[in-house]
């Protein structure tokens, strides 16, 4: 029975409600029951989205598997004046590459991205299905749907940024590995992630 | 409403950036309506400088973050979509806890005009609409989650009643996500999001979609009318203490204290026989007008009903059967808030309807409340001629959630 609000009556610049978005993903991981593998550490929820961190990353999240590889999202803000260069991603359950879309012999293929990601000045890097992503490698634990990740971003400075992404179960980004950059992995037939509580 | 229903500027990502308030003319549920001055998106646009119009329905926003859940006394939306899960093998705390994270999270998104994490129609999430996700417990996930002691203990499965003809395939259920907005593609939308969030760790057991009157229509705040063409809901607890004492448990630990019970029972209405009847017979089943919904000893609505009055043959103006006369309760702390859809599925080839009234309870306690109502209609209401309960599931309706939560967490957590 609350009176209804309109959109935008609590209005605010988008960064804020985009980092309130951040927020929020990352609020999910910090106060469900407890779940070891899924635990992010401590001083890892604040951040991705606090001042300080080399780049703000908005509604990260990533897609839950069983095994083989999968990958994370998110949308990479540089409020800086100067151009940063993301170099390498690490995980506690993988390694990480840093992936882009390219076409191959007229299909859609994924491989490694030369010289990391690079985000300019004032800039925002989309991370998504179909496009550039960070690909988790070897997946030594299932990433479960709902379980909330640390992932580690290296820059090309040396500095780190730790943030937190949530797994959704997604069926979409079922790329393929492009010849010559490795051989095709198992784990991206994208069947929805099965196992609910192992 | 002088408001001309126009696509407002939304950024590609959906963030709400627009919006400086403009004086609401007279629409649904007494709510604002925005213009967007301008939308700036993340990277810097420039705004737009001149107003547009937004439209008027579709950017309406019920809040999601709060003490008690959105969706059991808001002002009901035009449709609205009842989705019940069975648990899968498994599925246990940890893993309810990592599904009502996921779901709430949607919700959270949703209604508040954002397209969920990882939505794969993006576009579709812009247009709330009034858009709320209701979640509802159901025996089964207390079970499965090893917290029984925190089931309230009216939520158990009904008793068998005389009428009841309950079918499984309307029937129970674990979990239940009940989904209103006025816009039913808004409700499409949400229902997709959430149904592929919850499939790792859930099957759909039923869903129930059904429909009111469409916003601006009436003016709000008018009693529905089912399929019958009866007014439905007038008996409802007037809005203020009076809705919230019915509804909200008031006190008790974390898991209790501003939640609620849902049930919903699939009440087939046989419009066939129905026909059959007059005017006059219609009115004496229910024991109201159909024009105005005035009890037959009184002349609007509101007007208290006078059982006792007797016309010139000696019998009472209300027959004792009547609808209303079965169902009548006057202390608040009794009575139930009804929230009901209509639902008109196809006719069969001879043209038969298959209607009816997705009804859904809301009270604080099933067992002092609903219970005593449903049983003297079951024992002796004219309108069991035409009416047939066939689904029938009980839920409790867990306190809401603030914005770094999730709905459950006080019940798994």
């Amino acid at each position: 029975m609350r009176p209804t609000g309109p959109l935008g009556s609590n209005r605010r610049p988008s960064v804020l409600l985009a980092t309130a978005a951040a927020l929020l993903a990352l609020g999910i991981a910090g106060c469900g029951p407890a779940d070891p593998a899924a635990a992010p550490q401590s001083s890892a929820s604040a951040p991705a989205s606090a001042v300080g961190g080399v780049v703000d990353i908005r509604d990260p999240w990533m897609k839950a598997a069983d095994k083989g590889m999968t990958a994370a999202f998110g949308t990479l803000v540089n409020d800086s004046d100067a151009d940063v260069t993301l170099t390498g991603a690490t995980t506690s359950v993988s390694s990480m590459e840093l992936h882009e879309m390219t076409m191959k012999d007229g299909k859609m293929v994924m491989r490694q991205k030369e010289g990391g990601i690079v985000i300019k000045a004032k800039g925002t890097h989309v991370l998504e299905p179909g496009g550039d992503h960070l690909m988790l490698m070897d997946l030594r634990q299932p990433v479960k749907a709902g379980d909330a990740l640390t992932v580690t971003l290296t820059f090309g400075d040396g500095r780190t940024q730790q943030f937190t992404a949530v797994a959704k179960p997604f069926t979409g980004a079922q790329e393929s590995y492009a010849p010559g950059h490795g051989a095709p992995m198992p784990g991206m037939s994208g069947q929805p992630t099965a196992s609910p509580a192992s | 409403m002088t408001a001309t229903p126009t696509a407002r500027v939304v950024s590609r990502r959906g963030l709400l950036a627009g919006g400086a308030l403009a004086a609401g003319g007279a629409v649904t549920g007494g709510a604002v309506v925005a213009a967007a001055t301008g939308d700036r998106e993340a990277g810097g646009r420039p705004a737009v400088a001149a107003p547009s119009p937004v439209a008027a329905v579709g950017a309406l926003v019920e809040p999601f973050h709060g003490p008690r859940q959105a969706g059991v006394t808001t002002e009901p939306q035009a449709h609205g979509a009842f989705v019940a899960f069975t648990l899968r093998p498994g599925t246990d705390r940890a893993a309810l806890g990592r599904l009502l994270r996921l779901l709430s999270d949607d919700a959270a998104r949703l209604t508040q005009g954002r397209p969920a994490l990882a939505d794969t129609e993006a576009e579709l999430g812009l247009l709330p609409a009034r858009l709320t996700v209701t979640f509802g417990f159901g025996p089964g996930l207390y079970r499965a989650a090893g917290v029984d002691d925190r089931r309230p203990p009216s939520v158990v499965d009904l008793p068998a009643f005389r009428v009841d003809r309950l079918q499984p395939a309307w029937s129970g259920g674990d979990l239940l996500v009940q989904i209103c907005a006025d816009d039913a593609v808004t409700v499409a939308h949400a229902q997709r999001v959430l149904i592929k969030d919850s499939r790792p760790f859930a099957t759909v057991r039923w869903v129930q979609q059904g429909f009111r009157r469409s916003p601006g229509v009436e003016p709000a705040g008018h009693t529905q009318r089912n399929l019958f063409g009866q007014l439905d809901g007038t008996a409802n607890p007037r809005p203020g203490p009076p809705l919230d004492t019915a509804v909200w448990v008031p006190d008790g630990p974390a898991w209790l204290k501003d939640s609620t019970t849902l049930v919903v029972r699939r009440i087939s209405m046989n419009l066939e026989t129905w026909d059959l009847l007059g005017r006059t017979d219609r009115e004496l089943a229910i024991g109201r007008r159909l024009d105005t919904g005035a009890p037959l000893t009184g002349t609007a609505e509101h007007d208290e009903p006078d059982f006792a009055a007797t016309g010139d043959d000696g019998l009472t103006v209300i027959p004792d059967f009547s609808h209303l006369t079965r169902a009548h309760v006057t202390d608040d702390r009794l009575k139930i808030l009804r929230r009901p859809y209509n639902y008109d599925g196809t006719p069969t080839p001879q043209g038969h309807a298959d209607s009816g009234l997705i009804f859904a309870a809301y009270q604080a306690d099933i067992t002092t409340q609903f219970l005593p109502i449903q049983r003297r209609l079951a024992d002796r209401d004219l309108l069991n001629e035409w009416t047939t309960p066939i689904g029938s599931a009980v839920f409790a309706v867990p306190p809401g959630c603030p914005s770094d939560g999730w709905i459950g967490q006080q019940v798994l957590g």
